[in-house]
């Protein structure tokens, strides 16, 4: 009787945080949608730059938070971590990335790319199996197209919803509103991965698991990236607007799906640059 | 008479191809001497005037700094432009020299270009990867208008524009101070002092 109140009172608890974490998702669609219809926030006209930032002094507030708690501990762990042996580092980056694949291949499925979404399937298979959990890319040495992940952010910017005004997020740092209504998609059955861990009911993973691998791989992208962001803060005049127009720019391109060398990359500037010569 | 005229549009076309600099092989000479200096064994602040005399020569510094400003150039005069372009300089020279004196022999291989228009060819480059870093895409805007002295006039790292996110910055400054120029000069001059 024990078990089933306390079995009935999880359920519960679950359901709620689902609720709690729907509801947070619609009025953060609600808000995007309203920023994106005064016509400035439209996918064709989002660029950069453009992009509003409507909670500038929270968000300031909030990278300064975040810049106390990367100085005091995650840049110091990325620094430990950097210093492991290299097999240590590829092992783990490798692990981790081929878990994002299981958010990856529904979002490929979401934007219509079929092919992607099979081959990833494969890779997804080969790299768990034959590359031991994922730590050795297998699927890279059989000649497999290079890897591009995929979330739930780009598949509804893909789909033509704007992103919003920006955000920045404590520890996870920058981020749009639709492409953090993106990411509570992966806590509400988008992320198998999640599922398996929080709610897989089995031995052998845990919730500690699922946030470990998160963790990691948060830390995995901050140690790569030590010396350049110690070089663009070094050198920024705004640290802050800095990083916001580098993420803006990544995300467009990532949305866009644009390859280096693009047309759609070379040109997103012209009429700006055009202009300069107008002068 | 026709004979005449396409003998004389030939030599002409000659002419322009003869002192021409193609874009490509312009940015990997660039980058062998930024390379040669990176690597010569003298004092990082040698390293970095030495860099800053390449930046003057190669890159469209007026042209960045207009960039960079957006749309607050239109409400300048004719003073304010002059002070505006003085301090972009030394800023320029300043924050362009200490990133680049951050690495040690660098290796950048030219691979291709892509003509955007008259105006502007894109040329494609690559970091070369060691122990310590991946490979990096580099693409270069260079500004040609005058085929004779191609400038850069921005740096896309990994898809990413430089000059974006300069901009991005000197707008945040404006914005933040209701437009004032004064405040934007105020923090060019504090950056190149620091």
């Amino acid at each position: 009787m024990l078990f089933y109140k306390h079995k009935l009172y999880n359920i519960n608890s679950i359901m709620l945080r689902k609720l709690i974490i729907t509801i947070f998702s619609i009025f953060l669609f609600a808000i995007n949608a309203n920023a994106g219809s005064d016509g400035e926030l439209t996918l064709k006209k989002n660029k950069p730059a453009e992009i509003k930032d409507c909670f500038e002094k929270l968000n300031r507030a909030t990278f300064k938070l975040n810049q106390g708690l990367d100085k005091v501990i995650i840049k110091p762990i990325a620094k430990g971590y950097k210093n492991l042996p290299n097999g240590i580092q590829k092992g783990t980056k490798n692990a981790v990335t081929n878990l994002s694949n299981l958010v990856t291949i529904p979002n490929n499925v979401l934007q219509g790319d079929l092919k992607s979404a099979i081959i990833n399937t494969a890779r997804l298979a080969v790299n768990t199996t034959v590359g031991l959990l994922g730590t050795i890319d297998v699927a890279n040495k059989m000649g497999f197209p290079k890897y591009v992940k995929e979330d739930y952010g780009q598949t509804l910017g893909a789909w033509g919803i704007g992103p919003g005004c920006y955000l920045v997020l404590p520890v996870l740092g920058p981020s749009t509103i639709r492409d953090t209504a993106g990411s509570f998609t992966n806590v509400l059955g988008g992320d198998p991965w999640y599922n398996a861990s929080i709610h897989g009911n089995n031995q052998f993973l845990s919730e500690g698991l699922y946030i470990g691998s998160k963790a990691l791989s948060g830390i995995d992208f901050r140690a790569n990236n030590i010396d350049s962001l110690d070089n663009i803060e070094k050198n920024s005049l705004d640290f802050y607007a800095s990083l916001k127009s580098l993420y803006l720019q990544d995300r467009e391109n990532k949305i866009k799906n644009n390859q280096r060398g693009s047309i759609e990359v070379l040109y997103k500037d012209e009429e700006d640059w055009e202009e300069i010569d107008n002068n | 008479m026709k004979k005449i005229f396409i003998i004389i549009l030939l030599l002409n076309i000659n002419y322009i191809y003869a002192y021409s600099i193609e874009p490509n092989v312009f940015i990997q000479s660039t980058v062998n001497r930024a390379s040669d200096i990176l690597s010569k064994n003298i004092s990082k602040e040698e390293k970095i005037e030495e860099l800053k005399s390449i930046a003057k020569e190669t890159v469209d510094i007026r042209g960045v700094g207009f960039y960079s400003l957006g749309s607050a150039k239109k409400n300048l005069d004719e003073n304010q432009k002059k002070k505006y372009f003085d301090l972009f300089e030394n800023y320029f020279l300043k924050s362009f020299s200490s990133r680049l004196s951050e690495y040690t022999n660098p290796k950048i291989e030219v691979q291709g270009k892509k003509i955007l228009n008259k105006n502007y060819t894109i040329v494609n480059s690559l970091l070369i990867s060691t122990s310590e870093r991946p490979e990096v895409k580099i693409d270069w805007r260079v500004y040609t208008k005058n085929p004779d002295n191609p400038l850069i006039r921005d740096l896309i790292i990994e898809g990413l524009s430089l000059a974006v996110a300069q901009r991005a910055e000197f707008t945040s400054i404006l914005n933040s101070n209701d437009g004032d120029i004064n405040a934007l000069f105020k923090t060019l001059e504090s950056f190149t002092k620091k």
